[in-house]
């Protein structure tokens, strides 16, 4: 057992939350000397890329975040287990023990393991077969040579956007893969039955077996005999040698509880991201801020600006990051902006257009959007986005927003010419100038380069020239014939 | 010697036609200028020979022949009499002047009292004898120039990655043969339209967050939020390594940095990217696309990615994505910057930048030093060291720790530099501000004294291209009895301060020579040119070293880092670089963007292009592009009038709708002057390394301005004309429009009567007064 030094910042957590506090502190101007204790024994990683690594497109050492900046040590593989309030003490599973002057929980989230018979061993492990998507370890378990090349199945538990991820990039590498889900289609919490559809077509074109509508009801894990099942409450049963749970996550409180900190569904914090002990800050997947925990990454960053700022400069308040949903699947995008029909609002555009797999949905109060889903529209998905995050109005014209063009006025890019249409941009000849130098002889490239210099730039316009050349001299060639 | 001996005078024998350049942009087109009819004129003509316009020519490149018949020509020496109006004197009365009020303020504050600004529009010769005559006759370490302003954050990038920069370390020909090229901010076909010759062929890839004539011809055109650029750019790094078109072999065997860029760009998956630059997932996957499927690739940047407070980082990002392809230091590939002035390579390289010293040597570096010494005739000690970056030398003047006088040469900063009413504001608390020009620029207006230089048609020099290609410019006309050349001034000056004269030649030729040793042995070695091979039609970029007597000469350095990049190890550098906003988001007080740049018929701060009169009439005024949704929420309409705000100044402009441009941004260009500049509204926050101003993205409001416009034939000098009653020019100088040091605030520019407020026009159009006119001897 080792007593270290008191830290003035002790962060419990090496997640992208952590990650961040520790990069915007420097930027803020903090200097104080920071520990992190991990409990993963890899350095931080970007959790947001793990179905990256899933689908193979990144190998796993590429997902590391850069080392932080500063006076800060990062000590992997520690595992928090108890903080002591009272002497400002964290004790560690080794038995080390790190006090500080102030800490921050940035512990996260764990997968959420439903009540299902079989699901768990005896001692609440989880059972054997059973997996997780939570962390580079279970990444690397599902994706080990030896399972991907056997093309192993793979049943995932949950069509949440996590599970939909998950199935594009197992079946990306080849993998069978199967979808269960209680509800009649995919992302049900946050898609309407059309959007859902054109989801689960996108699912079954991609080689996933999507099975909705039904709940599952027991597990039994594979043995020697018999294959693993999951149960459902219509009575099938599906093989699922290896159960990938998707089922939703809870924040990571056993710690904060334990001390005593005030915790409902995540730890509690303030507008200064400060639980119910000054000298303790939690932020991101294990806190809960206004009733509302994050659970995404762009509110866990939002957080840790926040607290940033507070710690440097005494700052309250957090920018409520906007929520965006933006899943990776095979083809055309995917995004949900906000959480559609959960407001009212002034008035909702609707396109659904199955054909081609595109669908839009936007909720709009004002000029300003309050909701969307976007499948299939990707040039209207970049600017929906962009103009949800910030808040700025929509187009007058809203099917031009969906179709992602500009409306065209006559005079820009349009193809109708007049006299006054500038052909040659470079030396500023118009249609009329071009006309005029024909008519006083120049009838040639060359005669109306030398008369009205266009072409003479960057030579763009000598197509165009030449086919005014043309239409004049048959304009001219039937008006002398007639 | 007559004109037609010289062995710059056109092959065909022409009498009278010497074969130079173009007076404006870093393209530099080859020309044939010839005596014109009128008097003192003279006619251009592209010289079909020169391969980087190969007989292309713009209107501005066409009409530069009015500069040399301007009729506001300025003709005398002009000093500021104790009433405060600028009057005709003549030289020795105006360099004595300057002499005593610099011997006077030296003496009294110390020599870094004195500051000079110089330009990226003067020859080689004359930024070498600027800076020399900084560092020696006023022994002062203030001295900068308007590159600063330019291309500042590429050169700082480019440096750090292939430990030189030169604009393209290619010929501009080579991308004629390109497959795909990124444009990262920057918009030829305005700026430089016969480059777009060499881009025809290519498909093009061009990030803008305005749909400009170079993005209209783009095959893929990426539009991102203004100030969003270097995430753009990590995200394209992001997909090009987890799509797998890293040229490993390339990026192990050349460069250095690898994992700690990716580390960074890691972060930046396209998703990620899409929502804070707004630029679609399915165009970022295409770009990448494009540019691993070429065989020939070049990534090119411009001011759109460099003018702002991250630029430096931001180009070091495009610098990363074509270090990751394997493209720099190829044939057929590579990174380039399109340099935007004249002389804006050769200007960076010879000693009128505030940190360098020439040869493109740091001021910093001992052996730089004690070379430069050496070719000086002085002791290192004496030369001082690194003084402040342009934007800090100009909002330092007249404070307490500040310069208190400037000499200006080459450079209009009252318009061209950002938060212009600062620094209007600056140069008006000086003690003294000395402006060399040939046009009374709105600076020249500001000053003490004024002196008339000579002009591009009317001088001997070189300038170096956006290739690093050295060529020369050749004097056609005598100039008016007059002009003097800069480097006559500086001659002149120097004598009067008590230098050695033998220090300061007049002969460009034998400036040149000077310059060659300075540079011998440093990045830009220019030391084995000289005018008789540049006069035998030799095609010569830097470095071109003298070599052995006996030996054959170098044959210069077209293309670099063929065999290496010039860090000690051979190897360029990856850059490890992070996204951040801008220095100002837009907010609700102030929520647009606004861009600023320029147009075709217009060229940097306008002193010159306004005064001709073809391309004052194309493009005559301040005007800003709006998208129509924007315009009817602020209820503006096309033609009409606006008003628009940042945080540090206002600016009027006339309405253009553009339903192509983003709804959250607005364009300006930033060519004219008074109350139309742009430079009003920009920002002033720097690039920690470059200290290039974030001149690409401030946060604005635009609302209707309550203005009657002028005429269409009025301009900002017809104003004062009409203010003072057109009877104010009567021969002998300025006391009546209005040139007082105060004079440029109180011209009714920032005047709340509308009668009096007018949007500021480019002048010189039409047949009206021009107000300098009579101010001739």
């Amino acid at each position: 057992m080792t007593t270290h030094p008191t830290a003035p910042l002790l962060v419990i957590g090496n997640g992208p939350a952590a990650h961040q506090i520790l990069d915007r502190l420097r930027h803020f101007g903090c200097e104080d000397p920071v520990t992190v204790l991990g409990a993963e024994d890899t350095p931080a990683y970007h959790r947001a890329l793990l179905t990256s690594a899933l689908d193979g497109s990144l190998p796993v050492e590429a997902m590391e975040l850069p080392p932080p900046p500063g006076d800060t040590t990062i000590r992997t593989g520690v595992c928090a287990v108890r903080i002591d309030r009272l002497r400002r003490r964290v004790h560690t599973a080794d038995g080390d023990v790190f006090p500080y002057a102030r800490l921050i929980l940035a512990t996260g989230a764990t997968p959420l393991l439903p009540d299902l018979p079989g699901l768990r061993t005896p001692d609440g492990s989880p059972a054997a077969g059973v997996a997780v998507l939570r962390t580079l370890a279970d990444c690397a378990r599902l994706t080990d040579p030896a399972v991907v090349a056997a093309r192993t199945p793979v049943t995932i538990l949950g069509a949440g956007s996590l599970g939909v991820e998950a199935a594009f990039a197992l079946a990306l590498k080849n993998r069978p893969v199967t979808l269960v889900h209680p509800r009649p289609w995919p992302m049900d919490h946050l898609l309407d039955a059309a959007a859902g559809a054109l989801v689960r077509d996108r699912l079954t074109a991609a080689g996933v077996e999507l099975v909705a509508g039904s709940p599952a009801t027991a597990y039994t894990p594979a043995t020697a005999d018999a294959p693993g099942t999951l149960t459902l409450a219509d009575g099938s049963a599906v093989p699922a040698d290896t159960l990938l749970l998707c089922t939703g996550v809870l924040p990571e409180t056993g710690l904060a509880r334990t001390a005593g900190l005030a915790v409902r569904t995540g730890i509690l914090v303030d507008d200064c991201m400060r639980t119910d002990d000054p000298l303790i800050h939690a932020l991101g997947d294990c806190a809960e801020h206004r009733g509302s925990r994050g659970g995404s990454l762009a509110s866990g960053w939002a957080q840790a600006e926040a607290l940033a700022r507070h710690l440097a400069s005494g700052a309250r308040g957090v920018a409520p990051a906007r929520r965006v949903l933006r899943p990776r699947i095979a083809g055309p995008g995917l995004v949900v902006l906000g959480i559609p029909g959960a407001a009212p609002c002034d008035e909702t555009i609707t396109l659904n257009d199955p054909a081609n797999g595109r669908y839009a949905r936007l909720e709009l109060t004002g000029e300003h959007i309050t909701a969307a889903v976007l499948l299939g529209f990707d040039r209207a998905i970049a600017t929906t986005t962009e103009l949800y995050v910030h808040d700025a109005p929509v187009p007058r014209d809203r099917l031009s927003l969906l179709l992602g063009r500009a409306p065209r006025l006559a005079k820009a890019g349009s193809a109708e010419v007049t006299a006054e249409t500038v052909i040659c941009l470079c030396n500023n000849v118009t249609h009329h100038d071009l006309t005029q130098a024909w008519h006083a002889g120049a009838h040639g490239l060359a005669e109306l380069a030398d008369a009205t210099r266009a072409t003479t730039g960057c030579g763009g316009c000598a197509r165009q020239v030449e086919s005014i050349c043309t239409a004049l001299a048959s304009t001219s060639a039937a008006a002398s014939g007639s | 010697m007559s004109d037609r001996t010289r062995p710059g005078a056109a092959r065909d024998g022409d009498a009278g036609t010497v074969r130079t350049h173009c007076p404006y942009c870093a393209l530099q087109c080859g020309t044939l200028l010839s005596r014109g009819d009128a008097a003192g004129g003279a006619e251009v003509r592209p010289d079909p020979e020169f391969p980087v316009n190969s007989g292309g020519l713009c209107q501005k490149g066409w009409t530069a022949p009015a500069l040399l018949t301007t009729p506001d020509r300025i003709r005398t020496p002009m000093v500021r009499d104790s009433g405060g109006t600028l009057r005709p004197t003549d030289w020795d009365t105006a360099l004595d002047t300057v002499a005593a009020g610099l011997t006077r303020i030296r003496a009294e504050h110390g020599p870094d009292a004195v500051g000079v600004f110089g330009g990226g529009g003067l020859t080689n010769e004359k930024a070498y004898l600027l800076g020399k005559f900084a560092r020696l006759a006023l022994g002062t370490s203030q001295i900068d120039y308007n590159g600063r302003f330019c291309m500042s954050s590429a050169a700082a990038a480019g440096n750090a990655a292939f430990g030189l920069d030169r604009g393209l370390p290619f010929p501009v020909t080579d991308l004629a043969a390109a497959d795909v090229i990124l444009l990262a901010g920057a918009n030829p076909a305005e700026t430089m339209p016969p480059l777009m010759r060499h881009l025809s062929a290519a498909q093009l890839i061009v990030i803008d967050p305005r749909r400009t004539p170079t993005a209209a011809r783009a095959a893929l055109h990426l539009q991102p939020r203004p100030g969003t650029d270097l995430a753009l750019a990590l995200g394209l790094m992001h997909i090009l390594v987890v799509d797998g078109h890293t040229d490993r072999a390339y990026v192990e065997r050349r460069t250095t940095g690898f994992e700690a860029a990716w580390k960074r760009a890691a972060s930046w998956w396209p998703e990620r990217v899409e929502k804070v630059t707004g630029v679609p997932v399915s165009d970022q996957r295409e770009a990448v696309r494009m540019l691993a499927a070429a065989g020939r690739a070049y990534v090119l940047t411009g001011r759109g990615a460099e003018q702002h407070s991250k630029g430096t980082d931001t180009v070091a990002a495009f610098i990363n994505i074509a270090l990751a392809l394997g493209l720099p230091g190829r044939e057929g590939g590579g990174y380039g910057c399109l340099t935007g002035q004249g002389n804006g390579q050769g200007g960076r390289e010879h000693g009128q930048k505030a940190d360098q010293l020439p040869g493109y040597r740091m001021i910093t570096d001992p052996v730089a030093r004690a070379h430069v010494a050496g070719v000086w005739g002085v002791d290192p000690e004496v030369i001082p060291g690194p003084g402040r970056s342009a934007y800090e030398l100009l909002s330092a003047l007249g404070t307490d720790t500040g310069p208190r006088a400037l000499l200006v040469f080459g450079a209009n900063p009252v318009v061209s530099a950002p938060r212009a009413d600062r620094v209007a504001e600056c140069l008006s608390s000086l003690d003294l501000l000395v402006v060399a020009d040939f046009v009374p620029s709105e600076t020249a207006r500001m000053a003490d004294v004024v002196l008339p230089v000579t002009q591009w048609a009317e001088e001997e020099g070189t300038m170096t291209n956006l290739e690093g290609r050295i060529l020369r410019r050749r004097r056609l006309l005598d100039p008016p009895p007059g002009a003097r050349s800069d480097l006559a001034v500086l001659h002149d000056l120097a004598i009067r301060l008590g230098d050695r004269p033998e220090r300061y030649p007049t002969e460009p030729r034998a400036v040149f020579e000077e310059l060659g040793r300075a540079s011998r042995g440093g990045p830009a070695d220019y030391s084995g040119i000289g005018y008789d091979r540049l006069d035998a039609g030799e095609t010569l970029h830097w470095p071109c070293p003298r070599t052995a007597d006996g030996e054959p000469a170098h044959p210069g350095t077209p293309r670099l880092f063929l065999d290496g990049f010039a860090h000690a190890d051979g190897r360029a550098r990856f850059a490890e670089v992070e996204h951040r906003p801008p220095a100002e988001e837009a907010h609700a007080e102030h929520p647009l963007y606004a861009t600023t740049g320029r147009v075709l018929a217009q060229y940097q701060s306008g002193a010159q292009t306004r005064r001709v009169p073809q391309l004052a009439a194309a493009a005559p005024e301040a005007h800003v592009e709006v998208h129509p949704d924007t315009a009817a929420r602020a209820g503006l309409t096309e033609g009409g009038h606006a008003r628009v705000s940042s945080a540090r100044g206002t600016t009027l402009a006339r309405v253009r709708l553009d339903p192509t441009l983003r709804a959250d941004t607005v364009f300006l260009p930033f060519h004219f002057p008074g109350a139309g500049r742009a430079n009003l509204l920009t920002n002033d926050a720097l690039d920690p390394r470059s200290r290039m101003p974030e001149f690409k993205v401030c946060a604005v409001r635009i609302e209707p301005a309550e203005l009657e416009f002028p005429e269409s034939d009025a301009g900002s000098d017809d104003i004062e004309d009409g203010r003072f009653d057109g009877d104010g020019f009567d021969g002998d100088g300025f006391e009546r429009d209005g040139f007082e040091r105060d004079g440029f605030e109180g011209h009714g520019f920032a005047d709340d009567d509308a009668a009096d407020v007018v949007l500021a026009s480019a002048s010189g159009r039409g047949p009206g007064p021009a107000p300098l006119q009579d101010a001739r001897p």
